[in-house]
């Protein structure tokens, strides 16, 4: 009967655990998932998951969880509430990162070792198409209008712009090296495109397919060997971008009407991938070297707490 | 006519599949890559544990020209590689001369410093840049460089500075240098000297390691009584290229002190260790095709087909000059997973990169080390800088 009330009592606190707003984190070396409760600040619980989970996202409705077990050539699908495997999807060799559509029917996947954009029917959990793209796919994006998807392929150094109607690439933009992430703007018409290489980030003209405006994160006392972009996210108003700046342990702040470089935020080492909060009035940061993830608070720009996660913490997203 | 059937020429699969129909109408730039290479006689085998590799360096390349030709997808370019493996008995400069002179300008060479000096000698290389994928010679970079040569691989000054700024940072500042009866061996520890002079390291004791016994069978003994008489020494700092001795000395020196230099803690542009900043998946890429472990050979000759790739797409040339401008230049970074944009020294050809100090199964750590600063690049700090270069190239 103890025993009992004690069940009774986990699956009440897990319960709660997905009330509030929760944070996930995939541990790249932990092969989990970790749970966190960001307005109380505190690691709730990490559980495991699949060898080395990385790329993660919520599906449309926020039921599930979508997360790439690289190892196990898998993307797990988990219940957002109950936090158990409900399904896979057939992702292809090595899954990294993916990108939701819209309408949340499709996603599609980076094959890095293969050099494949993989598509998938998400409700199907089929593969409608592998589309051939450069060297080492890894950062991708869908446009909130649902007209493309981009693929930036590290080693090629190329965005290659897939029409989501007849999923064929019709043009390819070259750009600096390494592009690690590109995000578009909430009115589909600019992409932003990091390179880890060079040290900038590009602002691409939808409509052209062209860099309109390319700016270097250089950071006054830090060497330009350490500037190294990766995640790249900007606000639903189109006010602010954020760049996660690797090893150079900040997240830029870029005015995104100016594209002016306003501030850089000291966070954890070698920061990876951010995430807004639902209401976007907080930013999230993996910090895969510190093993920790820092929380924003954007009205102020001020790092406000860093939450120790897990080994190697990679993907992050919120849940309302 | 045998050595025709001696050229192996890879035509890389040309994808179709996803093409945009207007790069599909444009005829393809073809840039043609040579890598020339030269059949090594098998040597004794120092230990059963590592098998002999004979095709060291041109797995790099093969996989590079598959990249290169993914990304000529969509650049209307395609590259060939051009493979010249010269048998042991013959000339390499004949070889070059008739199988490569004629119609390529961008040539690998993987051949020892002796061999790779004639070629870019010749007057028909006057006209080609050559990408030297396995020398380590300070010389070749300094008063003996070529204008017409890339060194992709370290430098062993490059490689002993790393070492020096290590030890530095760990404050194990008294050396015991024990050198090897070999010309490298001499060479680097040269290098060695070099750097503990430029770091303000001690060097308190040299010894050579003569080979008057046979080491696997006497080591547990010799090794005492040869580390026995020096008395005060941070780490013993080993120069043993071939690797004929080195090992013996870990776990066998008269006093418990660690070993680095050829072995023991090794500085190295390539290690199975390394998996950060994209490596893992490198090193998965090429086991699948290769087999076997990614080599330092096998990463200079990925760097030197990656590079020609990555200038011509950007000059949208397979001209010689403009490739080797674009390679020369400010704009010039590639991506050669070690976390820092690789280029190249304009005053003597050297390939910038970070250095990797491993241990036999783990990855300690990569200089430059943190703290050593440079006010153009820190990777700066490892080799000779442009204010001490010796090469008077153009």
């Amino acid at each position: 009967m103890k025993q009992w009330f004690l069940h009774l009592g986990l699956l009440l606190l897990s319960m709660s655990v997905v009330n509030a707003e929760t944070v996930f984190v995939t541990l790249e070396k932990d092969n989990a998932l970790a749970i966190v409760d960001p307005i109380k600040g505190e690691l709730l619980k990490t559980v495991t998951i699949g060898q080395r989970p990385r790329g993660i996202i919520l599906s449309a409705d926020n039921k599930h969880l979508f997360v790439a077990t690289s190892d196990d050539d898998t993307i797990k699908i988990i219940d957002s509430e109950t936090l158990k495997e409900v399904g896979e999807l057939p992702s292809g060799e090595d899954p990294e990162t993916f990108a939701l559509s819209p309408t949340g029917d499709r996603l599609y996947v980076s094959n890095e070792d293969d050099n494949l954009v993989t598509v998938i029917d998400v409700v199907a959990k089929k593969v409608i198409k592998l589309i051939k793209v450069g060297v080492e796919p890894e950062g991708i994006a869908v446009s909130p209008d649902n007209n493309w998807a981009v693929s930036a392929s590290e080693t090629t150094n190329m965005i290659h712009w897939i029409n989501t109607k007849t999923l064929e690439i019709v043009e390819n933009t070259l750009v600096d090296p390494r592009p690690r992430a590109a995000h578009f703007t909430a009115d589909s018409q600019q992409l932003w495109v990091t390179s880890e290489i060079a040290g900038t980030l590009m602002i691409l003209d939808v409509a052209t397919k062209k860099i309109i405006k390319n700016i270097s994160l250089a950071i006054q006392g830090v060497s330009r060997d350490k500037i190294l972009p990766v995640g790249v996210v900007i606000d639903k108003q189109g006010r602010y971008g954020y760049v996660a700046m690797g090893s150079a342990n900040r997240v830029a702040v870029i005015n995104a009407k100016t594209f002016e470089v306003e501030k850089f935020l000291l966070v954890g080492q070698r920061v990876w991938n951010l995430a807004f909060s639902p209401d976007q009035k907080r930013l999230y940061t993996t910090n895969g070297m510190s093993n920790d993830m820092s929380i924003i608070d954007l009205a102020s720009h001020k790092v406000t707490k860093s939450i120790g996660v897990g080994r190697f913490p990679w993907g992050i997203v919120a849940k309302p | 006519m045998k050595k025709n059937t001696q050229i192996l020429i890879t035509l890389s699969l040309v994808f179709t599949l996803s093409l945009a129909n207007n790069v599909l109408a444009k005829p393809k730039q073809l840039i043609k890559i040579a890598y020339i290479t030269q059949e090594q006689a098998v040597p004794a085998a120092l230990s059963n544990l590592d098998v002999f590799i004979q095709n060291k360096g041109m797995v790099g390349a093969e996989l590079a020209i598959e990249d290169n030709n993914t990304t000529g997808q969509f650049t209307a370019q395609h590259y060939q590689l051009v493979k010249v493996v010269v048998p042991l008995s013959c000339h390499t400069q004949q070889w070059f001369i008739e199988d490569i002179a004629e119609d390529i300008n961008f040539v690998v060479v993987n051949l020892p410093s002796p061999k790779l000096k004639i070629i870019a000698d010749l007057p028909q290389a006057q006209n080609k840049l050559l990408f030297d994928v396995a020398t380590r010679d300070d010389d070749l970079r300094g008063e003996q460089c070529r204008d017409n040569v890339l060194h992709l691989q370290p430098s062993r000054a490059m490689r002993a500075d790393a070492l020096a700024q290590f030890m530095l940072k760990k404050r194990w500042k008294k050396w015991f240098l024990v050198t090897g009866m070999d010309k490298n061996d001499r060479l680097f520890s040269k290098a060695i000297k070099r750097s503990a002079k430029k770091f303000g390291l001690n060097i308190m004791a040299k010894k050579s390691w003569e080979h008057t016994y046979d080491a696997r069978r006497t080591a547990q003994s010799d090794v005492p009584v040869f580390t026995q008489e020096v008395d005060d020494y941070d780490v013993l700092v080993v120069a043993d290229e071939k690797g004929l001795f080195g090992e013996y000395l870990d776990y066998r020196t008269w006093k418990p002190r660690p070993v680095m230099g050829t072995q023991g803690l090794v500085a190295t542009s390539w290690h199975e260790t390394h998996e950060q900043w994209g490596a893992v998946q490198m090193q998965n890429r090429f086991k699948e095709v290769a087999g076997r472990l990614m080599e330092e050979e096998d990463y200079a000759a990925y760097l030197a087909v990656r590079a020609i790739g990555e200038a011509s797409v950007r000059t949208k040339s397979n001209q010689l000059f403009p490739i080797k401008d674009y390679l020369l230049g400010d704009q010039f970074a590639l991506q050669g997973y070690k976390g820092k944009p690789l280029s190249f020294r304009a005053w003597n050809g050297q390939l910038r990169q970070p250095i990797l100090l491993a241990a036999p199964r783990s990855l300690v750590t990569v200089a430059p080390i943190e703290g050593f600063l440079h006010k153009t690049t820190e990777l700066d700090t490892l080799g000779f800088d442009l204010p001490e270069s010796t090469c008077g190239r153009k």
